[in-house]
This record gives structure tokens, C-alpha cells and sequence, in this order.
């Protein structure tokens, strides 16, 4: 099976239910670096006397970059498992905008890939907030279509 | 739900619920579909259950210092130990050290077994009062 990642980018961006839920679009790509852009929207606001997006949303939108930052890197689709993430709120974001992402992966072995992430309104110059991650590639290996909805124990974890 | 996450229109869309019982808060994001981040296994987006975390350090921060304003994060780490299944996941916090500026809280959410957690989250975050 092969097809051209850049063709699937946009579904790997919002094709989840979670990622679809949220609005996530693809803003584009720039060689190794993917963006990834969030629009405001008032029910993914966290304190509603500010109406500046929620903490917990940025860091959902640094993660999915970060992650398609990995497939970027390994110019193919593989299942990945976010490792760890570590976020930085260098300051609010700004009230009723949209944020956007952009991850590069700065490095990626046979088993891990490592990701830096930003988000900003108009300028990664002038971030909101930072991303350091990890992944695991091809994690579901060995894995079936569907494992997790068996019973405890009968699957590894 | 306590009225602060309530107030907070992401944690309604995450759909997280509180309860406290004899004083200590577990906040639960019951599972929905629109959480599902891995179609194929299926597991949860691990972004929802860092939000989760994050709602339940915020929550635990707000319940033992009422009289200041919400907390904000200065930063967030969060290792993720075991995919989310299609289940309902639950959080609790603890604050190791909260000074005059800043709070150190520990999460951890788990889903069916407290002993197993799914994933971890060390915090910090800003305090400031009122007035």
C-alpha cells in the first residue's frame, strides 16, 4: 500500500473524532515542519471571562502537531503513542483567536521520534506556548484492528 | 460537577464530572465518542486526558485555596503510561508544594484499576489573589 503522505495530511490532521470534534485544519507544510490550526471557538474556551482558548486544548493541539510532525519525518503514515509531552504557557493566548501549531521532529530512530511544537496566532516568533515531546513509532505493533475492546488481560496493555 | 469546572466551557465539552468524597476530588471524563483519538485500536486522543489532568490539578488547587483566582499553568508535563480505552477515565491531584507564587501539583488518571494508571501529569502553576 502507498500512497503520497501530503495527500492524507489533511485527513490525519481532523480524521479522528476528537480531532474533528475540536475543528482542527491543516495549515500547511514547509519541508520537515507541518502547522496545524484551531478555530476559536467559544465552547473550547477555558475561563469565559477571557475567552482566550483553554490551557488543555493547546496542549491537545501541540500533541496532534507534534505527531504529525513524526509521520512528516517518516514521510509515511505509522502508528505513534505520545510518550511524554511537556508544555511551556509563556503567556495567554489571544482572546477570540485561532491558534495555530507548528511541530518539526528533530529526530527520529527506529523506535522514537523527538518533536519540538509551538503555538502562536501570527508568528512563531511570538509563541503562546511550547512544545518538547516524544513518541513511540509503530506502536501498535503486533497489536490487531481493535484490541483495545478486549477484556483485561487478554491483550498487552 | 463543581461549579468551577462548570464555569470553564472546555471541561463541559470534555463532559468532566466532580465529585468529592470525604475531602478528596475526583474529576471523571466519561467516555463519548468525540474523545476518540485512535480510530483503529480504539484509544482515546491523549490530548483529552491531558486537558483531564490539567481540569483536575486546576480543580484540586481551586478546592484548597478558595480565595484565589483561577490558577493558571506556567507549564505541564504529562507521560503517558498506557492507552485510554473507550472508557470513562478518572483523575485526582495532589499538591506537593504550594508557596506564595506557585503550585506544584501531581495528577494521575487511571480507568478501571486506580493501580494502573493510563497517564501522569506533573504541573506548575501561577497563584495569585484576588485583590
Amino acid at each position: 500500500m502507498s500512497f503520497d503522505l501530503n495527500d492524507i495530511l489533511p485527513q490525519l490532521a481532523n480524521g479522528s473524532a476528537h480531532t474533528h470534534a475540536l475543528g482542527f485544519v491543516l495549515e500547511g507544510r514547509d519541508e520537515d515542519r507541518i502547522r496545524l490550526r484551531v478555530p476559536w471557538r467559544e465552547d473550547l474556551v477555558g475561563d469565559p471571562d477571557t475567552g482566550v482558548l483553554s490551557s488543555g486544548l493547546v496542549t491537545t493541539l501541540l500533541d496532534h502537531v507534534g505527531g504529525m510532525a513524526v509521520w512528516v519525518a517518516a514521510k509515511q503514515f505509522v502508528p505513534i503513542a505520545t510518550l511524554d509531552l511537556r508544555v511551556d504557557y509563556m503567556r495567554a493566548a489571544h482572546p477570540r483567536r485561532d491558534l495555530i501549531a507548528e511541530a518539526r521532529c528533530y529526530r527520529l530512530t527506529h523506535s522514537i521520534a523527538f518533536v519540538r511544537a509551538w503555538a502562536f496566532e501570527d508568528s512563531p516568533d511570538d509563541p503562546a506556548a511550547a512544545a518538547q515531546s516524544a513518541y513511540m513509532v509503530d506502536s501498535r505493533a503486533g497489536r490487531p484492528i481493535g484490541a483495545n475492546l478486549k477484556p483485561k488481560g487478554s491483550a498487552s496493555a | 460537577m463543581s461549579d468551577l469546572l462548570n464555569r470553564q466551557p472546555y471541561a463541559r465539552f470534555l463532559g468532566l464530572e466532580t465529585a468529592t468524597e470525604d475531602g478528596v476530588l475526583t474529576v471523571t471524563m466519561p467516555f463519548a465518542d468525540h474523545l476518540v483519538g485512535d480510530p483503529i485500536l480504539p484509544a482515546l486522543h491523549g490530548g483529552s486526558t491531558a486537558a483531564l489532568l490539567e481540569f483536575t490539578a486546576i480543580a484540586q488547587l481551586a478546592q484548597a485555596y478558595p480565595a484565589l483566582k483561577l490558577p493558571r499553568p506556567i507549564n505541564v508535563s504529562v507521560a503517558y503510561l498506557r492507552s485510554g480505552r473507550p472508557l470513562a477515565v478518572h483523575a485526582r491531584a495532589r499538591i506537593s508544594k504550594a508557596g506564595r507564587r506557585v503550585a506544584n501539583v501531581l495528577a494521575e488518571a487511571w480507568q478501571d484499576d486506580p493501580a494502573q494508571p493510563i497517564a501522569s501529569l506533573t504541573a506548575h502553576f501561577l497563584m495569585s489573589s484576588n485583590n
